[in-house]
């Protein structure tokens, strides 16, 4: 009953003027964000977030900028199915799968139909993910209250243990990238003993450290740009679509088809989001891969089902929601759109985790209102400038590549008021390019960039508590399970290879 | 592909070290302390300030002679392709792209923001796009002037201006 008292008064603070009119004007940035192919919910996240400091400042509040953000990550999960169906490429990673069958789909003149199940789908994935936040969160995070600081490092080692055991990409590349960003959050001055550290090639501007936005928007403002310039070469051809109101009210009639990719996608997308490293990209793919299973017709997947567009695009709005939970109630960033928020949240003054609820509710429950309003505005958004978004989708590369890197420029500058920083960011956008040709996941560094500054300090007390005694994080009752879970998940490739290697044996001895 | 996945791994190795050379730097004010003292556990301090980046750059540093094995051994993708790194496509648009935004870096520190906005987007969307100079120029104008007035105007944030300062002057009278 508490939380349903505590909900209203979020929905009361979230429908404010202000806070709808954020709501809404980061839906319509995140659509097109998720639209356009090479920028995704973590690129717009990433460039938009020093601007939000002036909403901070004019509102007076952090749930006002949060709000702006929490709802171009939703805009952007919407938005990504647009160019999938229509262009052939995805929107973002996220809708990948969406692509399978809504490519096919707008190749047989049903562009509409896979359009308007693509919104509906969101609409579904979105609230019942929603509703399971609601009922999720507050008792995950009483539980999280009792952790301590072993605890809370053994948390950060599962977050990183996931991307290594679960995230399938090249295991040392992974590790590095992870190493990489936690050593560049100790850039500066050490907060324990005030001793500067690795001020490289003694430049002063390395001395107040090497900001998390500066490698975020470097990575995905600069590097990405560059990669999705060298991948697309600024060809894109698109299908065209006849968007009428009476074939659009004909395709919402026809939705029920998709019943099943629908559920499937939206239990399945909030649960796999939950899982750091996971998040809306492999909970978009397994949703498609398990309705594909149960299908009765799984032949007619690829080839322009309705449920392989349903699946998909439930679970990826789905697992956005599934994502914010272990960042709200834990203080870990299950993605790396959830780990710019959460550095967001920081810098607004708020402390991420379990006292977040209990400290301060003014925030978490309209934040959490804010989550139900962007949805039915998404979807309704989305269906009304369904034409509007198409037409910006002809908007050429070579005009949206030169404003996302002056965006980038000048949101960095924006936000330290420093040319060093905006140096650095583009020096590292460029090496996030080389890196990313190379398949160097560059996710986990902006998540560990992210999290260093938490993690070291819990690690050195724990240790300085336990006399440099390591055995402390696998002898408290509950840091213990958590440190041989993540241990367990960092050798899982090894057992997966052993797996391999016995069975290779095996068939040679046949 | 498979010679720069080599040579990066080199010289990612290369920057471990470097860190780890770093993390193990004594403190400004006590310079005679011998390097790597602060690497370890020390009973009743606890680790030591570089002992957390030091470790984690040895791990680097580990993971780089992980990757050079994997390429020795051909087991990942980049190891096994024999495509180039970056076809003349891609080294055209490297040079034209990161060329141009070193350009614009400089041209900030010259002409301002707004100055090396205007600029870089001439340079892009009429060069690099080649657009009608109509749209190139209605755009390379519009968001200078955009920018100004929500940053400077609306948000306070003064951007540098460079040499182009004193035409500025007029408007922070009007506007600000």
């Amino acid at each position: 009953m508490d939380i349903l008292f505590a909900l209203l008064d979020g929905f009361w603070v979230a429908l404010q003027p202000v806070n709808l009119g954020l709501a809404i004007i980061g839906v319509v940035v995140g659509l097109f964000v998720g639209a356009m192919p090479g920028l995704g919910s973590v690129n717009g996240v990433a460039i938009l977030l020093p601007f939000t400091f002036v909403i901070q400042q004019i509102t007076g509040s952090a749930t006002s900028p949060m709000i702006f953000l929490a709802a171009i990550y939703y805009g952007a999960m919407y938005g990504g199915a647009i160019s999938s169906i229509t262009l052939g490429v995805p929107g973002a990673s996220t809708a990948v799968a969406t692509t399978f069958d809504g490519r096919p789909m707008a190749l047989n003149g049903q562009a509409d139909r896979a359009l308007v199940t693509a919104a509906i789908a969101s609409f579904v994935g979105g609230t019942v993910s929603n509703v399971l936040f609601t009922l999720f969160a507050p008792p995950l995070a009483s539980v999280a209250l009792q952790f301590g600081d072993p605890e809370i490092f053994a948390l950060m080692l599962l977050a990183f243990a996931t991307f290594i055991g679960l995230g399938g990409d090249d295991i040392p590349k992974t590790l590095f990238s992870i190493c990489f960003g936690l050593v560049l959050a100790t850039v500066g001055f050490d907060i324990v003993s005030g001793e500067p550290r690795l001020i490289f090639f003694d430049i002063t501007g390395f001395t107040h450290g090497i900001r998390f936005l500066v490698l975020a928007i470097g990575v995905y403002g600069i590097g990405e740009m560059i990669w999705t310039i060298n991948e697309t070469r600024y060809r894109e051809s698109m299908t065209a679509v006849n968007f009428t109101p009476s074939r659009l009210m004909a395709a919402t009639r026809r939705f029920a088809d998709a019943w099943k990719g629908t559920l499937i996608g939206s239990f399945l997308g909030f649960f796999v989001g939950i899982l750091p490293a996971a998040g809306a990209t492999p909970g978009s793919l397994m949703a498609y891969g398990v309705t594909k299973m149960v299908s009765r017709n799984p032949r007619s997947f690829g080839k322009g089902n309705v449920d392989g567009v349903a699946a998909p695009e439930a679970a990826n709005n789905s697992a956005s929601t599934g994502a914010m939970l272990p960042m709200m109630t834990l203080g870990i960033p299950g993605s790396p759109t959830t780990a710019v928020l959460l550095a967001g949240m920081v810098i607004w003054g708020l402390q991420p985790g379990p006292l977040l609820f209990t400290e301060q509710p003014d925030f978490v429950w309209p934040l959490i209102g804010s989550f139900y309003i962007s949805n039915v505005v998404a979807v309704l958004v989305n269906l009304a400038f369904i034409p509007v978004f198409l037409w910006m989708l002809r908007m050429p590369f070579t005009i949206l590549a030169p404003l996302i890197f002056v965006l980038s420029l000048v949101g960095t500058y924006a936000a330290y008021q420093n040319m060093f920083d905006v140096w650095l960011m583009v020096l590292f956008g460029l090496g996030a390019f080389f890196l990313r040709l190379l398949d160097y996941p560059l996710a986990p560094a902006v998540l560990a960039i992210v999290l260093g500054p938490i993690a070291e300090p819990k690690l050195r007390q724990s240790l300085l508590f336990s006399d440099g005694d390591f055995s402390i994080f696998l002898t408290r009752p509950i840091a213990g399970p958590i440190t041989v879970i993540a241990i367990i998940l960092i050798l899982l490739p090894l057992f997966a290879k052993i797996r391999r290697m016995i069975r290779e044996r095996r068939t040679e001895q046949v | 592909m498979r010679r720069a996945e080599i040579i990066t791994a080199a010289l990612l190795g290369l920057m471990s070290v470097y860190f780890m050379w770093k993390s193990g730097e004594p403190p400004a004010w006590n310079p005679d302390a011998p390097r790597f003292q602060n690497i370890w556990i020390v009973l009743d301090e606890g680790p030591g300030s570089g002992f957390w980046p030091f470790w984690l750059s040895l791990v680097m540093l580990g993971c780089c002679v992980w990757i050079a094995v994997n390429w020795y051994r051909r087991q990942s993708p980049p190891s096994q392709s024999e495509e180039p790194f970056l076809d003349s496509f891609g080294i055209r648009q490297l040079l034209l792209v990161g060329g141009g935004l070193f350009g614009f870096l400089v041209l900030i520190h010259i002409l301002g923001f707004y100055g090396a906005i205007f600029v870089f987007l001439l340079y892009y969307i009429r060069l690099l796009g080649r657009h009608s100079i109509k749209s190139t120029l209605a755009i390379s104008s519009a968001v200078p002037v955009i920018g100004f007035f929500f940053f400077d105007v609306a948000m306070r944030i003064i951007l540098p201006k460079g040499y182009l300062e004193p035409l500025f002057i007029p408007l922070y009278d009007i506007f600000l």
